[in-house]
């Protein structure tokens, strides 16, 4: 049984659960089963039937996150070609990513907070909205659980890559601009892969929200929470 | 072994993945070293990407010298993210007993994000229009 804990076996898991999961998203065409949902849910089944533990699996699994931050540094890329734009529109930029910014902390906090969440669990949620590295950084900063943090900044990501559009549609958003710049907003990384699905363009301004919000979340939140008296 | 001309190409080819994936990871450093000496509470990855967009629009890097393990990058990003939310198993115990306000406020913020964003967006937008055709009759 030796094997089983082995980092490359378990590498080699992610990846067969997640093409599997592709596979399987890709013959049914429902958008419910998300490759990247149904693969974590399978991912921790099989550890749980094996009884490894995230720690051994996160042996092999580091590998994979060591990928995050050279990803997020390409999105250099998309943004630099639509820097004409986003310079015609710095004005609307940049007070709608403040609202966005200021909206998302307040309301999670109030609905956590009516429904009776714990403080700490509170805290974890608060920059649930960005890029991981920054939700974790700043979810340390202010008293939550940073592993709790991580895992819900990546179920709101995969949740905002599946339903945005959806409400994007429902809230009558028309300008593909703002569209982009609010699957970003909302859904940080995951949010602009869905988005890159449908254009580079899209793609291009959803990292330019996550790259905005995320700047904000980090200077703004500590500040936002004392202000609205949660931490 | 001598390098043919015929070799030359590849080993000096700005297409190369190497090469391509040496210039992601320089700016990743850059952001990294920024972090360090400045003590700022920024991820390193987005000061890497700020710093590639500004060297592209500086010329100093061209697209195609990154294009392809950028494309294929950002193109698989959800991927990535897999490990990190196998980490949920971690915190199943909070979760479980919780789970009502941690749904309910992650999927309503999310919502209430992208309306907000979406329409101050619009809003602003129109607002300058309007305001810019304004000037323009007046100045007629």
């Amino acid at each position: 049984m030796e094997f089983l804990t082995d980092k490359f076996f378990l590498i080699a898991v992610t990846f067969v659960f997640y093409i599997g999961a592709q596979i399987l998203q890709r013959r049914t065409g429902v958008t419910l089963l998300n490759p990247i949902l149904i693969s974590i849910a399978a991912i921790i089944c099989f550890l749980m039937l094996l009884d490894i533990d995230y720690d051994t699996y996160q042996e092999g699994g580091a590998y994979i996150d060591f990928w995050l931050k050279p990803a997020v540094v390409a999105l250099g890329l998309p943004l630099y070609r639509q820097l004409p734009t986003i310079r015609k529109q710095l004005l609307p930029l940049l007070v709608s990513e403040l609202c966005g910014c200021v909206a998302g902390i307040v309301s999670v906090v109030v609905i956590a907070q009516l429904l009776g969440a714990s403080h700490e669990v509170i805290m974890s949620l608060a920059p649930k909205a960005v890029t991981t590295p920054i939700a974790m950084e700043v979810s340390s900063a202010v008293g939550g659980i940073p592993s709790l943090t991580a895992a819900v900044v990546v179920c709101t990501g995969i949740f905002g890559g599946m339903a945005g559009f959806r409400i994007i549609r429902l809230s009558r958003i028309k300008s593909p601009i703002a569209q982009g710049l609010s699957m970003g907003t909302a859904a940080h990384a995951v949010g602009t892969s869905a988005a890159m699905e449908r254009s580079e363009r899209y793609g291009a301004f959803s990292s330019l929200g996550l790259t905005l919000n995320g700047l904000l979340t980090a200077l703004l939140a500590p500040f936002i929470l004392h202000l609205i008296g949660a931490y | 072994m001598k390098i043919t001309e015929f070799m030359w190409p590849y080993y000096y080819s700005l297409h190369n993945m190497i090469v391509q994936f040496g210039i992601l990871l320089s700016f990743l450093a850059a952001g990294e070293f920024i972090v360090w000496l400045t003590g700022v509470n920024i991820p390193s990855s987005i000061i890497g990407m700020l710093l590639l967009t500004a060297s592209l629009k500086a010329g100093v890097v061209k697209p195609r010298h990154v294009e392809r393990l950028s494309n294929f990058l950002v193109h698989n990003l959800g991927f990535f993210f897999v490990p990190a939310g196998v980490g949920l198993m971690n915190c199943l115990g909070i979760i479980s007993g919780q789970l009502l306000p941690i749904v309910a406020a992650s999927v309503g913020s999310t919502v209430i994000i992208i309306a907000v964003n979406g329409q101050v967006h619009s809003y602003v937008r129109r607002r300058l229009a309007r305001r810019q055709q304004l000037q323009s009759q007046t100045e007629l």
